[in-house]
């Protein structure tokens, strides 16, 4: 019997959540980055406090953003080198639905510990705690946006040996607009001005992204396969 | 799945040909495989094998020709299912051949009244199902790919050099793989570099015609 598309997507899930479990030492990598970073920023300021928290916005959305580019590399990579892409593309499974379920699992497993993360990561930098909030909530609605963005950036990288440098440079000009408005935001309800808009601008770019990210990300894997 | 002549071929390639940045890699060549039949494609390294299969796979365009499938473009037949074994497995090697089979037949669906440990125990990895293919052999690997191949329920199997790394035991199980293929009407088209005598009935062979230059 032919399989359908829900059940492809519900083994690659099992697989791949199952591969990232026996791997779960590297899903720490990411978070340890940031909290090493959070930590290299006062030691290099000064122990100011007001110095530190105007800036400490700004700094945790960078420190997310390197992040979560961490772990971007071999997302496709390894599908691509032990020939399991091919399998993929020739069961005639629509692809954009596997690589939504795999940026999915992405998200999943890099960006939400940082999200969890990123009060204590906005606490070391001394922001105020009405600031926090604010950037948790920017984090959950402009995470998976990037995590869209970073995919297809692996995946038009994938047959490259070496792409970190390279996939770095294509993903963080595509980054600007999510971090603009969500330090944006933080900075919004750090001076009680209106947060609103600035989350509602990050919520819009994910739904786009949503929409459209997982089609273009299977065309560029269909690239790098060919 | 009747064997009559005048049905279509399974898969046939019409002066087919691939050229990377205009460095012809094989062809013009043509082909046809029918039902019940195997074609084993020979030919020495580099002479372009791995890419006619991934070519008739659809993984890559034609540089020129095209490519028919139960004769009709396989453009326009992109839903018939296919196998397609490369030289990688296509299997995670953190997991165990029983965890990546259940990947597999969840992609490509199961073969009526067959099981992932009937195909573990048929290719010989009884004993091994569990263990992450990190540590097993090389051939053993490649039983467990040959598994995958067995579950999916489909007529067309592309297999790339199915008999490397495999021991004597492993080639006749290779054959007895495709015999059975055969006779429930599938059809193969398999690579090797010469000096294989595959114990296989109604195998056709095609060399690999050079690119010319």
């Amino acid at each position: 019997m032919a399989s359908s598309a829900s059940a492809a997507l519900g083994g690659l899930l099992q697989r791949d959540a199952l591969g990232l479990w026996r791997r779960r030492g590297e899903l720490l990598n990411p978070i340890l980055f940031a909290l090493m970073v959070a930590t290299l920023f006062p030691l290099a300021l000064g122990p100011e406090a007001g110095r530190l928290a105007r800036v400490a916005g700004g700094v945790a959305w960078v420190i997310v953003l390197l992040a979560s580019l961490l772990s971007l590399d071999n997302l496709f990579r390894s599908d691509l080198e032990d020939g399991s892409l091919d399998a993929m593309l020739v069961s005639r499974q629509p692809l954009s639905v596997l690589v939504a379920g795999k940026i999915f699992l992405h998200w999943l497993a890099t960006a939400l510990p940082l999200i969890v993360l990123a009060p204590l990561i906005a606490y070391a930098l001394g922001m105020p705690a009405r600031g926090s909030g604010t950037l948790v909530l920017a984090l959950v609605l402009a995470t998976p946006q990037l995590s869209v963005l970073g995919a297809c950036a692996a995946a038009l990288t994938a047959s490259l040996r070496r792409s970190g440098i390279l996939l770095s440079l294509i993903v963080l000009p595509l980054a600007v607009p999510a971090l603009i408005f969500g330090a944006g935001a933080v900075e919004a309800s750090l001076t009680g001005a209106n947060a609103l808009q600035p989350l509602l601008l990050l919520a819009a770019g994910t739904v786009l992204a949503l929409a459209f990210g997982p089609l273009v990300c299977a065309s560029a894997l269909k690239l790098s396969a060919s | 799945m009747n064997r009559s002549d005048d049905a279509p071929p399974r898969i046939e390639a019409r002066a087919l040909g691939f050229a990377r940045q205009d460095e012809p890699i094989f062809g013009p060549m043509n082909l046809s495989v029918r039902a019940g039949e195997v074609l084993l494609v020979e030919g020495g390294n580099g002479s372009g094998k791995t890419t006619l299969l991934r070519v008739l796979a659809g993984l890559l365009e034609a540089s020129e020709g095209s490519v028919w499938r139960e004769g009709e473009p396989a453009e326009q037949q992109a839903q018939l299912p296919l196998v397609f074994l490369g030289h990688q497995g296509g299997l995670k090697l953190d997991l165990s051949a029983r965890e990546n089979l259940r990947f597999t037949t969840r992609l490509n669906g199961l073969r009526q009244g067959s099981s992932i440990a009937g195909a573990l125990k048929s290719v010989g990895l009884e004993g091994f199902e569990d263990t992450p293919l990190r540590f097993l052999s090389a051939g053993q690997k490649k039983r467990a790919a040959l598994a995958a191949t067995l579950l999916a329920p489909v007529a067309l199997w592309l297999l790339d050099e199915p008999y490397a790394n495999l021991d004597r035991e492993g080639h006749r199980l290779v054959d007895r793989m495709l015999e059975t293929h055969i006779a429930r009407g599938g059809s193969a088209v398999i690579t090797a570099h010469g000096m294989l005598d595959p114990a296989v009935s109604s195998l056709r062979r095609q060399p690999m015609e050079c690119a010319h230059g």
